[in-house]
């Protein structure tokens, strides 16, 4: 260092001065913005393109349609800032979704970023989203963990409750389906062995146990099981009055398809994820009737019939009854706390958290930045997938036992 | 005990439906076709389509799609293939040169998909009715595929063995340049079985499509389990495609019932290996040179 001549050092503090004043006139760039950009990186394709392209990526454009046919954000001091979206396509790989949120925030320097799809894809972008500062709208994770998480994430916020939630729920389902007389307290229980199912079925042993019922049949079976006959047949000789499947998808329909053709009739019977897809009730037609499963909506709600309505149109297709609608409901609460905040992150994470918004799910205020009131459990009753439970919520339908045999 | 053998062969027999197509591909045109599962899913998509928007039987999709599947696999093979054929001089090159352009083609294929059907999960179902066979209930559209995937394999196996057609394709497949000595159009044949390949995996993913779901970027599903049973049976043949099917679906549906499903896979591929071990060119393969 001992050749630091007066030229370098000359030549470093220009430097640093141009700089300076290109930070100056780039904040005054930011005040008369033309945009507001928002990124998200999703699943386009991959193994979890099914379900990103159903729950998260179809409200996203909608949302962004809605806001900027409008004439875009609105910002506190009234003015309207279109929406720039820069989107990227993790391809289902975790190590994709991180370099994209890094990306995003780091190059893009995008205002807000929207959460991917799934549980394990949150987790592994939460620590990226509280380092760059950006509030993190968690709708597609399922996890008991949210308490915890919310400590270590000051940012972070968790709207489909956690795997005991559902098994909660439906454990009281259960019991008044026991009061009821329609359930000998016996249950024949099935899971993928994967992140969804591991984790609703090590919180559905002691929801069932609590409610003193006995599980006669518990296995798991790896994730793209086609054939589910074996089980099938299990369950129908352990003489089981409830079945319960944790499963993704592909399995659920398969699942329905081959108790059908077994002529497997139990009289309570919950599936997993896809029972709430509309392409559900779609192909199973009457036989759907009476299927539970996690989700459903409040069939009286005139909010939710509008947003199926608009989500139809924009996107050609119709939304998932459990997930879809909460997507859509974060987006608005961001879009509200940007209207009474602006868009300096931190004000906005304060507002989601502490603020009350009127939303397509009705006035939703978070407890401890997490969504509660939820619906945790859906049937499916005259073509709709209305919600069941949790029994004693209000607006909760009563559930339709025992289900009816397949036609 | 009955049941669960039943269950467990009409099992197999998607196994050996969707793996047919691939053993023929890989043993007589020796390309190692990683696009296969794509042209399945594709397949699967033009049933979904006929059957949603004309209201087309799959069964009747199934006269349509399969020739559809021949000409697209000409026309891969005539484009993509002749030349890496060509430059290999029949040589090793071939089957790298292969596995790397349809490598490349599974995401066109799959690319194209994407954009014309999205990332969703398709399915639909048709004859999802039990058929009851010596008391034990299995789903009619599962049947369908057995019964298929024996009368194809059958009926291919006789052609390729008894006819004067399927010799020279034979030949072509364990002698390509020898063949050629007499008087056998080598590239013709190859491409032929490279077509008919194609076809049967069309038909393979017409049938899958009656119970299965699938997505857009489904098609490595199959193309994995239709390898592992191509290995296991020996390349390029058929009966050993159909058997080692049928046993990959027997051990799965019996250790299912009898140990436990989440072992499934694990015994696939125990039994995988054994058989490797015991026969390193696949139940029905010989050793070549």
């Amino acid at each position: 260092m001992t050749d630091l001549s007066r030229r370098r050092v000359l030549r470093t503090f220009g430097a640093s001065v141009a700089l300076a004043a290109l930070l100056t006139t780039s904040t005054s760039f930011a005040q008369d913005r033309t945009s507001v950009r928002i990124g998200y990186a999703i699943s386009k394709t991959g193994p979890n393109s099914g379900g990103a392209g159903i729950t998260t990526l179809p409200n996203y454009q909608l949302w962004v349609k809605e806001v900027n046919d409008a004439g875009g954000l609105e910002l506190p001091d009234g003015k309207k800032l279109p929406i720039e979206v820069v989107e990227y396509d993790d391809r289902s790989s975790a190590e994709e979704v991180v370099r994209s949120v890094e990306r995003l925030a780091s190059q893009d320097k995008v205002d807000f970023i929207l959460p991917p799809w799934g549980t394990g894809f949150n987790l592994a972008v939460a620590p990226l989203f509280d380092r760059f500062g950006y509030p993190q709208l968690a709708v597609s994770a399922v996890t008991d963990k949210a308490p915890e998480f919310v400590k270590r994430w000051k940012k972070s916020f968790w709207m489909l409750g956690g795997g005991h939630d559902y098994t909660d729920a439906l454990a009281g389902l259960l019991t008044k389906a026991a009061e009821g007389g329609h359930f000998n307290k016996k249950i024949a229980m099935i899971s993928v062995a994967d992140g969804f199912g591991i984790d609703l079925v090590s919180a559905a042993r002691p929801s069932f146990q609590k409610a003193g019922f006995e599980v006669v049949y518990d296995v798991t079976y790896p994730a793209g099981t086609t054939d589910f006959t074996p089980m099938i047949n299990e369950a129908m000789a352990s003489g089981a009055d409830a079945f319960v499947a944790f499963s993704y998808p592909p399995e659920t329909f398969a699942i329905t398809q081959q108790s059908q053709v077994a002529r497997f009739n139990p009289k309570i019977m919950y599936l997993g994820v896809g029972t709430g897809f509309p392409v559900y009730g779609k192909n199973n037609g009457e036989n759907a009737e009476g299927v539970m499963s996690l989700g459903g909506v409040d069939p009286k709600s005139e909010a939710n019939a509008a947003y199926r309505k608009k989500h139809e149109e924009v996107t050609g297709k119709a939304p998932d009854l459990w997930g879809s609608v909460v997507t859509y409901n974060s987006l608005q609460m961001l879009q509200q706390a940007i209207k009474r905040r602006g868009l300096d992150r931190e004000a906005v994470a304060d507002e989601l958290s502490s603020g009350t918004f009127q939303t397509v799910l009705g006035e939703v205020k978070l407890e401890d930045n997490q969504l509660r009131k939820l619906w945790f459990g859906g049937q499916w009753q005259g073509g709709n997938f209305v919600a069941v439970a949790p029994v004693d919520r209000e607006g909760a339908v009563p559930a339709i036992l025992p289900k009816p045999a397949w036609k | 005990m009955l049941t669960t053998l039943i269950a467990g062969l009409v099992l197999g027999g998607t196994y050996a439906l969707v793996a047919m197509g691939l053993t023929i591909q890989y043993g007589i045109a020796r390309t190692m076709n990683l696009a296969y599962g794509e042209t399945i899913v594709a397949a699967a998509f033009g049933a979904y389509l006929l059957h949603n928007s004309l209201g087309l039987s799959p069964i009747l999709g199934l006269a349509l799609l399969a020739p559809a599947g021949f000409v697209f696999s000409w026309l891969v093979y005539d484009v993509l293939m002749r030349p890496l054929v060509r430059r290999s001089k029949g040589g090793p090159a071939l089957e790298i040169d292969t596995i790397l352009a349809t490598f490349g083609l599974l995401f066109v294929i799959q690319g194209v998909m994407l954009v014309g059907f999205g990332g969703n999960y398709i399915s639909y179902s048709y004859m999802n009715f039990g058929v009851s066979i010596l008391g034990a209930t299995v789903a009619a559209n599962r049947l369908l595929a057995l019964v298929l995937a024996l009368a194809l394999g059958g009926a291919l196996y006789l052609a390729l063995t008894r006819t004067r057609w399927g010799t020279a394709l034979r030949a072509v497949s364990v002698a390509p340049q020898s063949a050629a000595l007499v008087g056998i159009d080598a590239d013709r044949a190859a491409r032929f079985g490279f077509a008919l390949g194609g076809a049967l995996a069309a038909c393979g993913g017409v049938v899958i499509s009656m119970y299965q779901t699938f997505t857009a970027s489904s098609g490595v599903i199959f193309t994995m389990k239709a390898l592992i049973v191509v290995i296991m049976g020996g390349v390029g043949n058929l009966a050993g495609a159909l058997s080692a099917g049928l046993i990959l679906g027997l051990v799965e549906t019996f250790v299912a019932s009898y140990i436990s499903p989440g072992l499934t896979l694990a015994a696939v591929y125990l039994i995988f290996l054994v058989i490797l071990l015991w026969r390193p060119t696949g139940l029905f393969g010989k050793a070549r040179r």
